[in-house]
């Protein structure tokens, strides 16, 4: 079966050093995901920040040097598509409208560039696709001679939106796409990407850290810690039978808009995770409410309990992949 | 129950032309948690700095009635101001990381204001710094005092922020967006160690945030902000559910929740933006955005009541709703 998105044990090492004579630290910011995301799916990545879930996303995008592993974009590896093939198939949207879109140019130019950077498409093709877009984003015509700084946050996101699809590409990343909106602005953005993924047969990666976001538009669900898919399932099954402890801990401090219920006590306790300095055995085991001895030692990478990706050693009949 | 904030009709403008607050009236009480909500850029920060006294020179307020206890704060001069802040009435900010001074480290930032208020000794102001960081769940607070603020996470920079508030145990807490730069996880840890401190201490909070979740969570009583003006105000329970201003109830519909919305059902959502409002502005400010507005709506609203103690400011009758559910 051909995926839409396929990773085989992607790992990610970045080298940082606090000062000219402080030690080396590898940061392994992505340490061994894998997946395939079928054509058409949402697949939500979430996690806290430094999980490594921006750095996996760049890897997808091929804006980082190809680390270990493979990736392979609509049945291609991705080390052997060229810029040009690679934006034709995938695109990114970002968190921050304000610094993705080049400040001096009017919005019918920044949406035009991937159509002009191809090298291949005549003008007046361009400027048709990109008016064409930009109404189906909803953006007027009257707005696309304005710069982004004449925009709203939300329309911002909207032109960044027009130029991630005015190649009509496969897969769409999407970083944080709705976090620096308000929430009468998020609606929006949330209900436009819905119907062009339905229109236009997209597939998405969206990252988020607002789990009530992405079980509104994911189909499927990855949660992920210290570099690693921790749990995986489809969006129903995640929601209402967590496995992992950690993705229990992070459903149970989404605070839901219902006066009655106060704030819940998540018992993460006060360590927390440091992508250079990752614990031996479960890397979750210096947080969890509920390790036992052998999560110290033992790694639970790739364990599966019911057909699930659960890396938790204590999650019902586990067995390894 | 006593009052220990009270603000009535508090107006501040930006350059000649910018209304930021346009007549905000509110109560703290004491022991209470009041949320101001609403979106960005409606004037909610700008309040809470107008309490503070930390505007900026380019802004000019002025309020019929601001009155922290027994203080005329729209007659105090800068001198006095400066002995109530830090003292008996403290703030915390959104960015830890950019209201903590990077060149000092936390033990003297944390003892600076307890001298300064209590003229002590810097080794007692320590103790009582070290005491408080214990206090806020800070495992060896001995080191952490000798540390810098870029040494700790966002959630440790979160805790010294809360504890340097407390040093001088004030009794109003002014809390702005105090979560919105940290990981859920860690939000709920703060959050409740807020609601626990609040209530041993017997504290007052004012809390500032956009975020409907917590107000429900937090919340005794709240106000919706909307382009500088409380559009509602009640407390939590009738709001979550009452709701009885287009605004309040349009917001409550944009957020997703897990498990009571059908997925493949669109949001709700507001149409259009915020406006930018200016100081001759008359009428409803939110009209442009509402399905119910009226020509009159372009006219002075006035507040109407629901209850005793839950108000808006629509011209819709307090039934309205019913009809829309119908």
């Amino acid at each position: 079966m051909k995926y839409a998105v396929e990773v085989r044990d992607a790992r990610r090492i970045f080298r940082t050093r606090a000062g000219m004579l402080a030690e080396e630290r590898l940061v392994r910011a992505v340490d061994g995901v894998s997946f395939a995301l079928p054509a058409g799916q949402v697949l939500g990545i979430v996690g806290e920040s430094g999980c490594g879930k921006s750095t996996l996303a760049r890897m997808i995008l091929g804006l980082l040097p190809a680390g270990e592993g493979e990736i392979l974009v609509d049945g291609r590896s991705l080390v052997t598509l060229d810029r040009r093939e690679r934006a034709r198939l995938i695109q990114p949207v970002f968190q921050d409208p304000f610094s993705s879109l080049n400040p001096r140019r009017r919005v019918r130019d920044i949406v035009a560039l991937p159509l002009a950077a191809q090298g291949n498409i005549p003008g007046a093709q361009q400027r048709d696709r990109v008016m064409e877009m930009l109404a189906r984003v909803g953006i007027s015509s009257e707005m696309a001679d304005r710069l982004p700084a004449q925009l709203s946050g939300g329309q911002r996101q909207r032109v960044a939106i027009a130029r991630a699809l005015v190649l009509h590409p496969r897969i769409v990343v999407c970083d944080e796409p709705t976090s620096a909106l308000d929430v009468s602005v998020q609606a929006q953005i949330l209900n436009l990407l819905a119907e062009l993924r339905r229109d236009l047969q997209l597939t998405y990666l969206f990252i988020s850290h607002n789990l009530a976001v992405v079980e509104h538009i994911a189909t499927e669900v990855a949660v992920m810690y210290l570099g690693r898919f921790v749990e995986q399932a489809p969006v129903d099954a995640l929601f209402r039978d967590p496995r992992h402890p950690y993705t229990r801990a992070l459903l149970a401090s989404v605070l839901t808009p219902e006066p009655d219920k106060g704030i819940p006590d998540v018992g993460l306790g006060d360590t927390y995770p440091d992508p250079a300095n990752i614990p031996p055995g479960c890397r979750f085991h210096p947080r969890c409410p509920v390790a036992v001895d052998r999560c110290r030692t033992e790694a639970p990478d790739n364990l599966t309990s019911h057909g699930r990706l659960t890396e938790c050693l204590l999650a019902g009949t586990a067995s390894r992949t | 129950m006593t009052p220990v904030l009270e603000v009535s009709n508090l107006r501040v403008t930006f350059g000649t032309n910018i209304a930021a607050v346009r007549g905000v009236s509110l109560t703290v009480n004491r022991g209470e948690t009041h949320c101001l909500v609403g979106e960005s850029g409606c004037g909610k920060s700008v309040t809470a700095l107008a309490i503070m006294g930390l505007l900026s020179r380019t802004a000019r307020h002025s309020a019929d009635i601001m009155r922290f206890h027994d203080h005329d704060l729209t007659r105090l001069s800068e001198r006095g101001m400066a002995r109530l802040r830090g003292d008996r009435m403290a703030m915390i900010f959104q960015e830890p990381m950019t209201s903590l001074n990077p060149a000092y480290t936390i033990g003297s930032q944390m003892a600076e204001v307890f001298e300064r208020h209590r003229r002590v000794s810097r080794a007692s102001a320590l103790d009582r710094a070290a005491e408080l960081l214990q206090r806020v769940g800070i495992t060896a607070p001995g080191m952490r005092l000798k540390q810098y603020p870029h040494q700790l996470s966002g959630g440790l920079r979160q805790r010294v922020m809360i504890s340097m508030a407390l040093m001088c145990e004030p009794e109003l807490l002014i809390a702005d967006e105090p979560t919105t730069a940290l990981d859920v996880t860690v939000q709920a840890q703060i959050l409740r160690l807020l609601q626990n401190l609040q209530q041993e201490l017997g504290l007052s909070l004012l809390l500032i945030t956009h975020d409907l979740g917590i107000v429900a969570r937090m919340a005794d009583r709240v106000s919706v902000m909307y382009a500088g003006d409380i559009v509602e105000s009640a407390s939590a329970n009738a709001l979550f559910t009452a709701p009885t201003h287009p605004y309040t109830r349009g917001l409550l519909r944009c957020i997703p929740v897990p498990g009571l919305l059908r997925r493949d059902a669109p949001l709700g959502s507001i149409p259009g933006v915020v406006p930018r409002i200016a100081s001759d502005f008359i009428g409803c400010a939110f009209r442009d955005r509402c399905t119910h507005a009226m020509p009159e709506c372009a006219r002075d609203v006035s507040r109407q009541r629901v209850a005793a103690d839950h108000d808006y400011l629509c011209r819709l009758s307090p039934d309205w709703t019913r009809a829309e559910a119908a």
